[in-house]
């Protein structure tokens, strides 16, 4: 595999420079203490709209989706299209909803939702049971960012026989990733951002111009695609929808929508920037990432039609379906070219795992460590710990990659994205009443985590041969109901979560349970920037900073 | 919009409600209208109706919230 050797100079140049600009990032709007949470864990709650749109925009558009997505549409064509309905409904939602949640936690100083919730519904074990979900929902979320960085290397032909040789580049990269975010903070990907999203915004518009051109127009590159489509036995795909994946083409998109804004890393990403102003505009322009995951979505039907063929893992003897967009780029581009496409990819993981293992961080230290190990911990003891936690995680994620099948992060990923979802009776409707009971909600968790559980038990995936977890469309069949629809298990889980919650409310109110302190105000809700800070539970020794 | 507020109200009651905001679910509940989008034809630039409508749908979610920001800006 000598020819890959531009590639692989113009990558290693490329991911060194980032690695320095990680190193540099701590004196970047350099913080007059860096020892406090806010600063390492928040980058002082002071980015403007152009660093929020570059962070946010990084966070949620990860490696792995530009990766997975368009290996989705090779395989299943429409139906892997459900990003982009998902990332336009995403926005107005953010907007009504994650502004009162960037309000509430300026008044109170919050780092993570849990912290939120703690206060709102003055109920500890609740903040841990959202603390605890959101932590493992992350941790396979930072795991897949590997299989994005992992997808280049192989099309690069940098694999190994053995284990440790295979893996070795993963683990260099993320050990220097875990060094910088160490030192760093939020302030890191921050910075990295500008250049990990320059690099694929010019990719993606040289590509989307220059793929069509070679392969004879979109007409063309649809066309092939239908012909494959109609060729192949799956009932369920084509280039437009059928009747029985629009249900699951539906509720995926809002399901997907909102658990993305539950996601701890989209939280940490919000609450960083400095204003209500900023998180507003930025929901107008945040979606220009929505088109341009559109648009590498459909290099998928690129691929089709100049007859990509996916890697097959010597090792595991699976097809690697995530090689389809490395490996067109390597087939069409020169080899120089090719090389940047692949470090904006392998950049364009870094960005969101290191935002995702600070958010993990955050809960760990301010939900679990400051509430039942330490309470009285410092503000720098609470940095401190975030600091350790964040490399604890990242250790995780890399052993995830190397011992266990990526299958399996892959299998965990998509039950994450259902369990987040059951956070969203306590932390979205929690912004706007506080109606639900706290023994309610931990009941409509409970209920909901276990039906999302033995509904994904029960899919099986005919593809890769795995009778249980197999995807997240779940067949209405299997209700009882005479139809071949399916349907996206999240959605209906969290409607069992509320209705649970609802019911339990009833009852404990009838009963008068006690339901605690609401320790904040509806005027807390619309905050801003300038308007005092509320810091009760301050350490005697250090004194929170005033925001004016 | 339609009634002007008295200047200098009590600062304690401050509020998002705005009629301007019900603009916003049009760009949650056009993406989920697949019986509208889900045709091949007619196709634009060689793409299926499908693709470039949703593509369409981007640009309505960012004027829609492009204008409730305008309207809805504190001064």
């Amino acid at each position: 595999m000598g020819d890959h050797v531009t590639e692989i100079v113009i990558f290693t140049l490329l991911f060194v420079l980032v690695s320095g600009m990680g190193f540099v990032a701590a004196r970047w709007r350099a913080p007059k203490d860096m020892e406090h949470l806010d600063e390492w864990g928040l980058g002082g709650r002071s980015f403007g709209g152009w660093i929020t749109w570059f962070l946010v925009g990084g966070d949620l558009y990860t490696a792995y989706t530009f990766v997975a997505v368009p290996a989705l549409i090779f395989g299943a064509g429409a139906a892997g299209f459900f990003a982009v309905p998902y990332t336009i409904v995403i926005y107005p939602l953010f907007f009504l909803i994650l502004i009162r949640l960037w309000s509430v936690s300026h008044r109170h100083g919050f780092v993570t939702p849990a912290d939120f919730v703690r206060t709102r519904f003055d109920s500890p074990t609740l903040a841990l049971l959202i603390a605890i979900t959101g932590i493992v929902a992350t941790m396979p979320y930072i795991a897949l960012q590997l299989i994005g960085i992992e997808a280049v290397l192989k099309t690069m032909g940098v694999t190994g026989d053995s284990m440790l040789a295979r893996h070795a580049p993963i683990i260099i990269a993320f050990a220097i990733l875990a060094a910088y975010t160490y030192q760093s903070g939020l302030r890191a990907p921050a910075l990295i951002a500008f250049v990990k999203d320059t690099l694929i915004y010019i990719v993606i518009l040289v590509a989307v111009i220059y793929l069509p051109y070679k392969l004879g127009g979109w007409g063309s590159i649809f066309d092939a695609a239908e012909a494959k489509f109609t060729a192949s036995p799956n009932p369920n795909d084509g280039i437009t929808l059928n009747a029985n994946n629009q249900l699951q083409y539906i509720t995926l998109a809002l399901g997907s929508a909102l658990a993305l804004f539950l996601y701890p890393h989209s939280i940490t990403g919000v609450l960083a920037s400095k204003n209500r102003n900023v998180i507003k505009r930025n929901m107008s322009a945040l979606p220009a990432y929505s088109f341009l995951l559109g648009l590498l979505a459909l290099l998928g039907y690129a691929a089709i039609a100049s007859g990509v063929k996916p890697i097959t893992d010597p090792a595991t003897g699976k097809v690697d379906s995530n090689t389809v967009v490395p490996l067109l780029f390597d087939m069409q581009f020169p080899a120089w070219f090719a090389g940047v496409a692949f470090a904006a990819i392998g950049i364009g993981a870094l960005v969101p795992a290191a935002i995702m293992s600070i958010a993990a961080a955050n809960l760990f230290t301010r939900n679990i460590y400051k509430e039942y190990l330490k309470r009285d911990a410092t503000h720098a003891q609470e940095a401190r710990v975030s600091k350790i936690t964040s490399l604890v995680v990242k250790v995780g994620a890399v052993a995830c990659i190397v011992f266990l099948d990526p299958q399996f992060s892959i299998d965990l990923q998509l039950i994450g994205g259902i369990i987040i979802l059951q956070t969203a009776p306590a932390v979205a409707l929690g912004l706007f009443t506080r109606w639900l009971h706290r023994g309610g909600l931990i009941a409509g968790w409970v209920v909901g985590m276990g039906l999302s559980m033995w509904m994904l038990w029960q899919i099986p995936n005919a593809a890769t041969g795995k009778a249980h977890f197999g995807g997240s469309a779940f067949p209405l069949s299997d209700f009882g109901f005479d139809s071949k629809r399916t349907i996206y298990v999240g959605f209906i889980t969290v409607i069992v979560n509320l209705l649970v919650a609802a019911l339990v409310t009833l009852i404990l109110r009838a009963t008068k349970t006690p339901d605690g302190v609401d320790g904040t105000t509806q005027d807390d809700y619309f905050a801003d920037e300038g308007d005092p800070r509320i810091d009760k539970d301050v350490a005697a020794t250090v004194d929170h900073k005033s925001s004016t | 919009m339609a009634d002007p507020e008295t200047p200098k109200a009590v600062p304690a009651a401050r509020s998002d409600r705005s009629p301007w905001n019900w603009l916003l679910l049009i760009p949650i509940v056009l993406p989920v209208l697949t019986p509208l989008f889900n045709h091949d034809s007619p196709r634009l630039w060689g793409f299926p109706a499908f693709y470039w409508l949703q593509f369409l749908f981007i640009l309505v979610g960012v004027t829609t919230t492009s204008i409730v920001y305008q309207m809805t800006k504190k001064r």
